[in-house]
C-alpha cells in the first residue's frame, strides 16, 4: 500500500499516540513521550541511519510510478540518441495513440491482479468485441455510438461471465480465463467468418484514434489538471502543519510538469489526440475508485488476504466480481481503440503480445503479482515504457527477434532495480507476504 | 442477549462441538474456556458468521436470527476479534481498525472514504489500551510486533457500537501492562451494557472479569459455573475432563 494518496497522508497520521494519552498518568509521560520518538526514528525508513541517500528513498516512498517514470526518461535519451526522431511532438504523438489500446487492457489487469488474480483472457475480449463493433458498425449498419455500446456491454457480458465462476463458484481465474481465452477467441473467429477481416469505414469511429482536441482545449485541460495537482499537494502540507516533510511535494511536482510538457509536446504536432483524453479519463476514475471509495480500499484489502477481510464483513465475492465485469469492459475499451487504429477487425486484433504485454505493463509499473499492492499508474507507465522501446525500435529499424528480446530485457531489468530500490528502502515488494521475484526482504 | 441453542459441527470426521448451548445477557462477560481444540473458536466463528454450523438455534435478543455470514453478524451488532485471520497485514493501523466499515462522506454505493476523520478515533481506541508504541499509524500492520499486531485487533472491538463482543483469546501476546488494559476494556464494555464472550486460555484472568464461566471439553459443554460460587480448581477439573 504505497500509493501516492496513502503516502501523501502518511506525514498528517504521524502523530504518537503517546500525545493522545490522558493527563492523568502525566508522571510517566514524559518518558513514554521520549521513546515514542526513538521508535518513530527507528521505524522509519529512510531515516537518518540508513545507508540510502534520504531523497532516493523519498523517491521510492513517494510512489510506485517513480521507477517507472525514471526508466522512461532512460529510454527516450537513449532512442532520441540513436535515432533523432524519438523526440519530435509527430513521435511521440503517435507513440501515444499507438498505447491507447494497451493502457485501458493493462488497466483492467491493474484491478484483478490487486485482488491476486489474473485476467487472461482480455487479449481475446479485445479482439471479439473488436470484431462485434466491426459486424454492427458495417454488416448490421448501427449508428457508431449505438455499435460502441453494444461492443463494452459485451465486454462487459464476457467479464461478468468469468466473475461469476470464479467469484461464486470459485474456480480460479487462472483457469478461467484461459478458457475465456480460447472461447472468445473462438467468437472472434465465429463473427469474423472465412474471410477474416472486416473493414471499418466509419469516420466516428476512425475518429476514436484519429482526431485530436484543439491546442487551446488542450492547454485549458492540461494547466488546470497541473495547477490542481499542485495545489492539493500544497494544502495537504498546510494542513499537516510543518509535520511533513518538503519532499513530499517532489511528485506533485513533477507530475505537474509532466502534464504541462505532454500537453506542449503534442500540441506542437496536432494537438492531445482524443483517445488520450479517453484513457486519461478512465485512469483518473480507477484512481478515485481504489484510493477514496470503500470498494476500492476493500480491493487492497481482499488482495492482501481475503480472510480477514471476509471476517471483517467485506463483500468479497461482490468485488471480485465487480472487477471481472470492470477487465472486461476495459478490454471492450480496448478492442474500441484497436478497431479505431486499424480501420478494421481482424483475426490478430488483439492476438500476439497484446495480454502479455498488458501484464508486463502492470507489473513494470510496480503492481504485484500477488496482490494488494499497486496503482493504476501502473498501467499508463508500463504500457508507455513497452510502446516506447516497440516504437524507438522500430525508428531504428530493428528487426522484430531483436525488438522482443530488447523488450524481454527491459521487463525483467524494469522490475528489478524497483525491487532492488525498494529492499534497500527497507520496504518489501510484498508487505508480510510472498515476496515477488525477490528473496527475503 | 444472546443465546446458542444445541450447536453442532464437524469438520470432516472431527467433532468440534455437539449440541452445545451457552448464553450471554446484557452487562455480562461469558468466558469460555476449555482445553486446546475444545471447540471455543468454533463456537466464536459460528456466532459471527466465520462458518456455518451444521445445526444451530441462534437467538439475538430473543429472536431467532440465521448468522449467514460475518456482514449479518455485524449488522446484529456482533463484534469480534477472532484468534486468528483478524489483520489485512498490507493495510495500515487507521485502515484495519475500521476494516469493511471505513468512515465515509458519502453514501450510496461509492462510500467516499474520509481518512482524516479516522485518525482521531484511531489514537483514542489505541491510547485507552494505552497502545503506545505504535510510531505511526499509517504503518502498514505488517511491520508492526505480534503484540501490537494483537492490540489493533483487540481495538477494533472499542470501536463503534455492538451489543455483543467476542474476544476469542484476545491478550495471547500482550504485555503484562496490556493485558490488563484489555481487561479494563472488557469491564467497560460490560458497563456500557454489552454481553461480552471472552475466551481464555488463563484462569486468573477469567476470574478476574467472568461473571460465568462456560467449560467445553472435546466440543460438548462440560459445565456452567458461576463466578461467585465456584473456584479456579472445580474450574480447572472441568477443562479437564472431570478428573483431577
Ligand atoms: N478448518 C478446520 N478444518 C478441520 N478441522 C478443524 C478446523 N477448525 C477447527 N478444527 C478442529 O475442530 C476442533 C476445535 O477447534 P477450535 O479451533 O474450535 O479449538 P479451540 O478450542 O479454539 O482451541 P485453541 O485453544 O487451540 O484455540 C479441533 O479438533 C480442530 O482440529
Ligand atoms: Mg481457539
Amino acid at each position: 500500500m504505497r500509493s501516492e494518496e496513502n503516502i501523501g497522508q502518511r506525514g498528517a497520521g504521524d502523530v504518537r499516540v503517546a500525545a493522545a494519552r490522558e493527563v492523568r498518568d502525566g508522571g510517566q509521560r514524559g518518558a513514554q513521550l521520549e521513546e515514542g520518538q526513538r521508535q518513530a526514528g527507528a521505524s522509519r525508513p529512510g531515516g537518518r541511519q540508513s545507508r540510502v541517500p534520504s531523497w532516493l528513498s523519498a523517491i521510492v516512498e513517494q510512489g510506485t510510478a517513480m521507477p517507472a517514470l525514471i526508466s522512461l526518461v532512460v529510454i527516450a535519451v537513449f532512442f532520441e540518441i540513436e535515432s533523432h526522431y524519438f523526440l519530435t511532438g509527430s513521435n511521440l504523438s503517435n507513440l501515444v495513440v499507438q498505447t491507447t489500446t494497451l493502457v485501458p487492457v493493462a488497466l483492467g489487469e491493474v484491478g484483478v491482479l490487486l485482488l491476486a488474480e489474473i485476467d487472461l483472457s482480455l487479449g481475446s475480449i479485445v479482439g471479439a468485441t473488436s470484431a462485434i463493433l466491426g459486424v454492427m458498425v458495417s454488416e448490421v449498419g448501427v449508428p457508431w455510438w449505438l455499435g460502441m455500446i453494444i461492443a463494452l456491454a459485451c465486454g462487459a457480458a464476457m467479464g461478468a461471465f468469468q466473475g461469476a465462476w470464479i467469484a461464486f463458484i470459485r474456480i480460479p481465474s487462472f483457469v478461467v480465463t484461459i478458457g475465456g481465452w480460447l472461447g472468445f477467441l473462438g467468437l472472434q473467429l465465429f463473427i469474423l467468418g472465412p474471410q477474416g477481416t472486416l473493414s471499418i469505414f466509419n469516420p466516428q469511429v476512425a475518429a476514436l484514434t484519429g482526431s485530436y482536441i484543439p491546442g487551446g482545449a488542450g492547454w485549458v485541460v492540461g494547466g488546470a489538471l497541473a495547477v490542481a495537482v499542485v495545489a492539493r499537494a500544497l494544502l495537504r502540507l498546510r494542513a499537516a502543519g510543518g509535520r511533513r516533510r518538503l519532499g513530499s511535494l517532489t511528485l506533485p511536482a513533477l507530475a505537474a510538469a509532466l502534464m504541462v510538457g505532454v500537453v506542449a509536446v503534442l500540441n506542437s504536432y496536432k494537438g492531445v489526440p482524443t483517445a488520450f483524453v479517453v484513457v486519461m479519463g478512465l485512469l483518473f476514475a480507477g484512481w478515485w475508485i481504489l484510493q477514496h471509495t470503500r470498494p476500492g480500499r476493500n480491493v487492497f484489502a481482499i488482495g492482501g488476504n481475503p480472510e480477514p477481510a471476509r471476517r471483517a464483513g467485506i463483500g468479497v465475492r461482490r468485488i471480485r466480481f465487480t472487477a471481472f465485469v470492470i477487465a472486461g469492459t476495459l478490454g471492450a475499451v480496448g478492442g474500441l481503440m484497436a478497431a479505431s487504429y486499424n480501420s478494421s477487425a481482424g483475426t490478430l486484433t488483439g492476438g500476439g503480445t497484446l495480454l502479455l504485454e498488458a501484464i508486463g505493463a502492470a507489473v513494470i509499473g510496480g503492481t504485484s503479482l500477488f496482490g494488494g499492492q499497486g496503482t493504476v499508474w501502473a498501467a499508463l507507465s508500463g504500457a508507455l515504457i513497452m510502446s516506447a522501446i516497440s516504437n524507438g525500435l522500430d525508428l531504428m529499424n530493428a528487426s522484430s527477434p531483436v525488438k522482443y528480446m530488447v523488450q524481454g530485457a527491459v521487463v525483467l531489468l524494469a522490475v528489478t532495480v524497483d525491487t532492488l530500490l525498494r529492499r534497500r528502502a527497507g520496504r518489501s515488494r510484498r508487505l508480510g507476504g510472498i515476496t515477488m521475484s525477490v528473496g527475503a526482504p | 442477549m444472546l443465546r446458542a441453542v444445541d450447536v453442532s459441527k464437524s469438520y470432516g470426521g472431527v467433532v468440534a462441538l455437539d449440541g452445545v448451548t451457552v448464553s450471554v445477557c446484557r452487562g455480562e462477560v461469558l468466558a469460555l474456556v476449555g482445553d486446546n481444540g475444545a471447540g471455543k473458536s468454533t463456537l466464536v466463528k459460528i456466532v459471527s458468521g466465520v462458518v456455518r454450523a451444521d445445526k444451530a438455534e441462534l437467538y439475538v435478543l430473543g429472536n431467532s436470527v440465521d448468522i449467514g455470514s460475518p456482514a449479518v453478524a455485524r449488522s446484529l451488532g456482533i463484534r469480534t476479534v477472532h484468534q486468528e485471520q483478524k489483520l489485512a497485514e498490507n493495510l495500515d493501523v487507521i485502515e484495519n481498525l475500521f476494516l469493511g466499515e471505513e468512515l465515509a462522506r458519502w453514501t450510496g454505493p461509492l462510500h467516499m472514504v474520509d481518512f482524516n476523520s479516522m485518525v482521531r478515533p484511531t489514537e483514542v481506541a489505541l491510547s485507552k489500551l494505552r497502545i503506545t508504541t505504535i510510531a505511526d499509524i499509517r504503518t502498514p500492520v505488517a511491520r508492526l510486533s505480534g503484540g501490537q499486531r494483537q492490540a489493533v485487533a483487540v481495538a477494533r472491538a472499542t470501536l463503534g457500537q455492538y451489543r455483543i463482543v467476542l474476544l476469542d483469546e484476545p491478550t495471547t501476546g500482550l504485555s503484562v501492562e496490556a493485558s490488563a488494559r484489555v481487561m479494563d476494556m472488557v469491564m467497560q464494555l460490560r458497563e456500557g451494557g454489552c454481553a461480552v464472550v471472552l475466551v481464555s486460555q488463563s484462569i486468573e484472568e477469567v476470574f478476574e472479569v467472568a461473571d460465568r464461566v462456560a467449560v467445553l471439553h472435546h466440543g460438548r459443554l462440560a459445565g456452567v459455573f458461576a463466578r461467585a460460587e465456584t473456584t479456579p480448581e472445580e474450574v480447572v477439573t472441568a477443562v479437564m475432563g472431570g478428573q483431577l
